[in-house]
């Protein structure tokens, strides 16, 4: 079987590193290893591992490609030390990422660190120091566990200081390698000695040029191998001066890498580009390097004299200050730089006639290459929503001339944008985050947006869209009884004769509902669009004339299509009347079940609650997915595609949470309670509560659709012992709220033209207050309760809910209908003791809010309610005392369609 | 006895399919499990399905009969989990031995039963391997990143128990399968270049990551190429994927293996993406018209299934892979 793949070099941590012809030279961190760096050796020594973490991180994210570790100090136990930070190194998946050098001059510490690495990584090093048997025995080994390795110049004589033996040393290895032991010749890389120049000593001369003209043999006579080196060796002796050693480092590996040295360790920071420098000290380095002159060190020593302490200059590139104006304005659009954006936009403003010339020309050429990088997938959305930030900057600044212009000139119309958009999130629902969201992005398309913010009447929408005459209407809703209030504000629009498109969006619907329910509501377009980057085109087909009309044809007949689909889908789905599900309900064997009575009954509050005891609890998974970048925290924050973008938006949530804690900005209070409870008729959760002695009923819905057999069909009021079993049970309901601020603030950020802060600081608010609820449920569990106390999870247990019990929400799927919480409100009396609202939707005001009940009993868990049948409908109407079409409105997403 | 290694390169071999879904159809008791070997066994073992191979044997013979019915060339061993890693939670690590051997011996028993029927289409087995339980490069508790819940030496000389003995029952390749963390397999390799050094054996090898989701990484965050990468120091039979996706969302990472690697490709995905009931509902239909595109695009040359995939599902596969060459394993690289 004759392989034909090329023999490359090929090494991996997370990913893949493959040492190609064409590669550049690969750079080693060498900053993980206590004989290189004093305070990588401190931090061992005190076994602060987690800070000697952030100097391997440091590497990495400076631009190492491979990182050596090296643990060889006679204070410090090598092995434990190797395998310890080898393994956290392996946890943190933005280190881990590219392989790791395992550096020892102690087998058993290599060994060691070989059985903890995934990945492929390179030994350093073996020679033949010892001898041929160990050599053969240690090489062996390492092609065993599957890693590459340096072979260092060394044999039993010595080690090579010139270019024959280094040659003989070199062949000899590769040749006991290579027909010996049968190890890949790829996977070969030789160090051949770097040594000092310009010491002094005569027999120093040729030490650079040795080392060159041994790599060009080396690359040249033993086929697939590599060459690698520590660069910094070779200017030892001008410590001290910086200038030059950083000139001598590039001169080296200038000419080094010419003859075929394709990796080494080197100093990113202590290395001048060859270009930059100075033409009379690259001749006085080039001599001694190459030793061209006889007198080539006393030459350089003197000339070094006059570089002595001098400074580098700052590292910020601000070269691009010096380009022209129009890509000055991009780049600032484009990387979300507002830095210099008054500046440059003044500079555009006198260069036009008119100033909105500036916005039409100068910001809109800007704005169009950051649409192109958005839509290419080159550009995600938090960098998109920074553009913007600086858009609106330039916009901020122009518009007191623009007025002016306007008043000097009255008769010329207003500028035509490219169309005006009304965005509402609907009554009675509160969650804007993806509407403020798409609302920029349009925005920075050139689409003029009329945002009339939450809770918005169906009439208010109906009348600024007449009075702004807008060309399109968003509408987005988080809550199930958005939904309702969208197919409403299609027949309002419909009545009105309205004749343009209807967008919409929101994490509960759903291309089917907006089919089969609004769609057929208006003769116009209606379209469902559910992220930011679809929305550009969308909108954009929708209002461009030439292809406006055959669009809303086709987007009519899609959903007529997908309609007629949809309801005719092939399986038609059984049920179960509501008598046979409950004759199959889940059962609990509650003469045997383990019952804790809560050590605190009753109703508690928690006025201020601290912020910073939540923020271990965050599931940071749903933040990003807020901002359109999809994966799982932390493995986001290395993704091939959205990795640096999660890093960057990571980073500045992390800065603006701070801020939100040292600041207090966010008030969190809570209020929750815990009582007595049993189960009567079959689905009703009768709760007393013990302060006043009143009851109260909670209605629990129960699975109709017909499963497989043994399956139980469950509702959540199985998991709570029924009065006729004789057993005394109990259920705990609760409140939570971190949304205490987030509008002033949010408003403040607006205020300062600054929509990324202010979906940021919403989206913050989410996460804490699911934390708040996470935090919460396990103090109950382990306190308030008590009766799980001897748990102890972590926070990614947490997220998994691998707890005993469950927390789940009126809305969510074990428990759909919103109206058990105006219960929960009456019981608690949330409104009055924590201040947060229920809206006519239901929806919680402030928006970042978690409400729901506990179950303590093992057995409880989460499962989706499903769609249920009118005859549970009606019985729900009946046992909660409404009308049947009260019922059926709330009810409305989880009725089956006959 | 004709050898695979001749035998991938002259047509696209089919590996059987699922076999816990097929055991589940017997619904074994407790007592079943049990047999009358493990009678007064001191803990419950339904769900043990590696020790069926000595207490229900004529059960195994059957689910391999009707995979090579169905068109198999190649049958797995019933010894996932026989090793004394996974099989502490039964507390039966003293009888990994007898699981492997036994289900060797009875998978061997059945393909050459088929291989004598029709000689010209050699039935193989192989020895499947397991990720066990437990993972050597990463933590099971997240409050301390560092700890180790298993080592490399522990992996290896459990591994290397299942290799005496599957190769002592007769199987005639290894299949190192559902890899979630690249450094078990690394152990299970390195176990494995013992024997055949100890034994001077050649023994040809099969190993199979799993991409666990959309990331396209494996649990352990190596994407498809470092996970190639990390593994090549051992010349393999094939390299390839199963498990946790089905057939259609495995193409791009089979793209990647196909083109960078010197070695066969095998798949064996499962039956579609689990349903919210946890069950496995791709039609044998679905899957074949789905592998189809591996074999338009010559990524392959082993074909399999995994969870939730029947004889009915390898039919299908099989009648399809029969028009198609395999994938030439000489490839050049662009």
């Amino acid at each position: 079987m004759e392989s034909k793949q090329k023999k490359y070099l090929k090494l991996s941590g997370l990913e893949p590193l493959v040492v190609t012809p064409e590669s550049n030279f690969i750079n080693v961190g060498e900053r993980t290893n206590v004989a290189g760096s004093k305070r990588f050796l401190r931090l061992i020594k005190e076994e602060k591992f987690e800070e000697a973490l952030d100097v391997a991180r440091e590497q990495v994210e400076g631009g190492a490609q491979i990182i050596d570790i090296n643990m060889d100090d006679g204070l410090i136990d090598g092995k434990a030390a190797m395998v310890k930070f080898l393994n956290l190194v392996i946890a943190e998946p933005d280190i881990a990422r590219v392989p790791i050098m395992i550096d020892s001059s102690k087998w058993e510490i290599i060994e060691a660190g070989l059985q903890v690495v995934q990945g492929k990584c390179v030994v350093n090093s073996i020679s033949l120091k010892e001898g041929e048997a160990e050599f053969i025995h240690h090489a062996k080994l390492i092609k065993r566990y599957g890693a590459a390795v340096i072979v260092m110049a060394f044999d039993e004589v010595g080690q090579a200081d010139n270019y024959e033996r280094r040659i003989e040393i070199a062949r000899r290895s590769y040749d006991i390698l290579v027909n010996q032991v049968g190890f890949p010749p790829e996977d070969i890389i030789f160090d051949l000695n770097i040594f000092p120049v310009a010491t002094g000593m005569d027999e120093h001369k040729l030490n650079a040029l040795d080392f060159i003209k041994a790599t060009k043999w080396v690359r040249e006579n033993l086929p697939y191998c590599s060459v690698s080196g520590g660069v910094s060796n070779v200017s030892f002796s001008f410590r001290g001066n910086n200038p030059v050693r950083e000139a001598m480092h590039s001169v080296f590996l200038y000419h080094a890498i010419k003859a075929g040295m394709n990796m080494g360790i080197v100093n990113p920071t202590m290395l001048e580009v060859y270009d930059d420098i100075p033409k009379d000290l690259l001749e006085h380095v080039e001599d001694v390097m190459l030793n061209r002159r006889e007198d080539a060190t006393e030459r350089l020593l003197e000339f070094a004299e006059s570089f002595v302490g001098k400074a580098k200059e700052s590292k910020v590139d601000n070269s691009w200050r010096e380009e022209p104006l129009q890509e000055r304005i991009t780049r600032a659009l484009v990387k979300g730089i507002d830095q210099y954006i008054e500046v440059d936009v003044e500079e555009a403003r006198q260069a036009s006639d008119k100033p909105i010339e500036v916005i039409e020309g100068h910001l809109m050429t800007g704005m169009n290459v950051v649409g192109d990088l958005f839509g290419s997938g080159k550009m995600f959305l938090p960098q998109v929503v920074k553009s913007a930030r600086v858009m609106k900057k330039a916009v901020a600044y122009l518009l007191p001339y623009i007025e002016e212009e306007k008043l000097a000139n009255p008769q010329e119309g207003d500028s035509e944008g490219n169309g005006k958009i009304l965005m509402a999130t609907v009554k009675g629902d509160v969650h804007d985050i993806g509407k403020n969201i798409v609302s920029v992005v349009l925005a920075c398309n050139n689409y003029e947006i009329i945002d009339l913010g939450v809770m918005v009447p169906p009439e208010k929408i109906i009348q600024e869209a007449i009075n702004h005459n807008v060309d399109i209407i968003g509408l987005s809703g988080l809550i199930t009884p958005s939904l309702d209030e969208m197919v409403h504000l299609a027949k309002e629009m419909q009545r009105n004769n309205f004749n343009i498109p209807l967008l919409i969006g929101g994490a509960t619907t759903s291309k089917a509902h907006t089919a089969v329910k609004i769609d057929p509501q208006y003769t116009e377009a209606v379209v469902h669009v559910n992220d930011a980057s679809r929305a550009v085109t969308v909108v954009g087909d929708l209002l461009q004339k030439e292809t406006s009309s055959a669009y809303k044809i086709r987007i009519k007949e899609d959903y007529d299509d997908f309609r007629d689909k949809f309801l005719k889908r092939s399986v038609k789905k059984e049920y179960k009347t509501i008598v046979q599900a409950r004759e199959n309900k889940f059962q609990i064997d509650w003469g045997n079940a383990k019952i804790k009575e809560p050590h605190m009954m009753g109703i508690q509050v928690i006025e201020n609650q601290e912020l910073d005891k939540l923020v271990s609890y965050i599931d940071w998974t749903p933040f990003f997915r807020s901002w359109e970048l999809h994966g799982k925290y932390p493995d986001i924050l290395t993704d091939e595609v959205v990795g640096e973008q999660a890093r960057d938006l990571f980073s500045d949530a992390q800065k603006m949470l701070k801020d939100i804690l040292d600041k207090k900005q966010l008030k969190a209070k809570a209020v929750f309670g815990l009582f007595p409870a049993n189960t009567v008729n079959a689905d009703d959760i009768e709760v007393r509560n013990p302060d006043d002695g009143n009851t109260y009923e909670f209605r629990t819905l129960r699975q109709q659709l017909q499963r497989r057999e043994g399956v139980a069909d469950y509702a959540l009021a199985d998991f709570i012992a029924p009065k006729e079993s004789g057993v005394q049970d109990y259920i705990g309901t609760f409140c939570v709220s971190t949304g205490f601020g987030t509008a002033e603030l949010a408003a403040e950020f607006e205020r300062n033209l600054d929509d990324y802060s202010s979906i940021m600081v919403k989206a913050l608010a989410d996460r804490l207050a699911e934390a708040f609820a996470e935090y919460l449920h396990k103090e109950v569990r382990i306190n308030y309760w008590g009766y799980a106390k001897d748990e102890n999870l972590s926070n990614e247990e947490l997220i998994k809910e691998s707890y005993k019990g469950i927390r789940p929400a009126p809305g969510y799927p074990a428990c759909p209908d919103h109206l058990e919480k105006l219960t929960i409100w009456e019981l608690l009396q949330v409104e009055e003791r924590i201040g947060v609202k229920l809206t006519d939707s239901l929806a919680m005001w402030p928006a970042a809010s978690v409400s729901g009940y506990y179950f303590a009993n093992a057995e409880a868990k989460y499962f989706g309610l499903g769609k249920i049948k009118e005859d549970q409908v009606a019985d729900f109407a009946q046992r909660k005392g409404i009308s049947l079409e009260k019922a059926k409105k709330w009810l409305a997403p989880n009725i089956a369609d006959d | 006895m004709s050898n695979i290694k001749e035998e991938i390169q002259k047509r696209i071999l089919v590996l059987d399919g699922a076999m816990g879904t097929m055991l589940q159809q017997y619904k074994f008791t407790e007592t079943d499990f049990r047999g009358e070997r493990f009678k007064d066994w001191h803990i419950d073992v339904k769900g043990n399905n590696d020790m069926l191979a000595l207490t229900q044997p004529e059960a195994l013979a059957e689910v391999h009969r009707k995979y090579l019915e169905a068109g198999a060339d190649i049958i797995e061993t019933n010894t996932f989990s026989s090793t004394t890693i996974a099989m502490a939670d039964y507390e039966m690590e003293d009888f990994v031995y007898d699981f492997n051997y036994e289900s060797a011996v009875i998978a061997k028993k059945v393909a050459e039963e088929y291989t004598l029927t029709t000689p010209e289409k050699p039935r193989f087995v192989a020895g499947s391997m397991g990720p066990t339980n437990k993972t050597a490069s990463m933590s099971p508790d997240v409050n301390d990143s560092g700890y180790r819940a298993i080592t490399f030496e522990e992996l290896r000389i459990a591994y290397k128990q299942q290799v005496e003995a599957l190769l002592d029952g007769g199987v005639d390749v290894l299949l190192i399968e559902t890899i979630t963390d690249t450094l078990n397999c690394k152990a299970a390799l390195f176990a494995i270049e013992e024997v055949k050094e100890e034994r001077n054996i050649d023994v040809p090898i099969m190993i199979s990551g799993t991409i666990t989701d959309a990331s396209g990484r494996t649990l352990t965050g190596q994407t498809a190429e470092a996970f190639l990468i990390s593994v090549s120091h051992i010349p393999l039979l094939t390299v390839g994927l199963n498990c946790a996706l089905g057939a259609k969302d495995l193409v791009p990472h089979l793209e990647v293996l196909s083109k960078k690697s010197e070695f066969g490709i095998s798949a064996h995905p499962n039956a579609g993406l689990p349903n919210a009931f946890g069950e496995y509902d791709q039609n044998p239909e679905q899957m074949a018209s789905q592998i189809k595109e591996y074999l338009d695009k010559g990524l392959i040359n082993i074909i399999g299934g995994c969870c939730g995939t029947t004889p009915a599902h390898i039919k299908a596969i099989a009648d399809l892979v029969k028009d198609y060459k395999p994938r030439p394993l000489m490839v050049e690289q662009v």
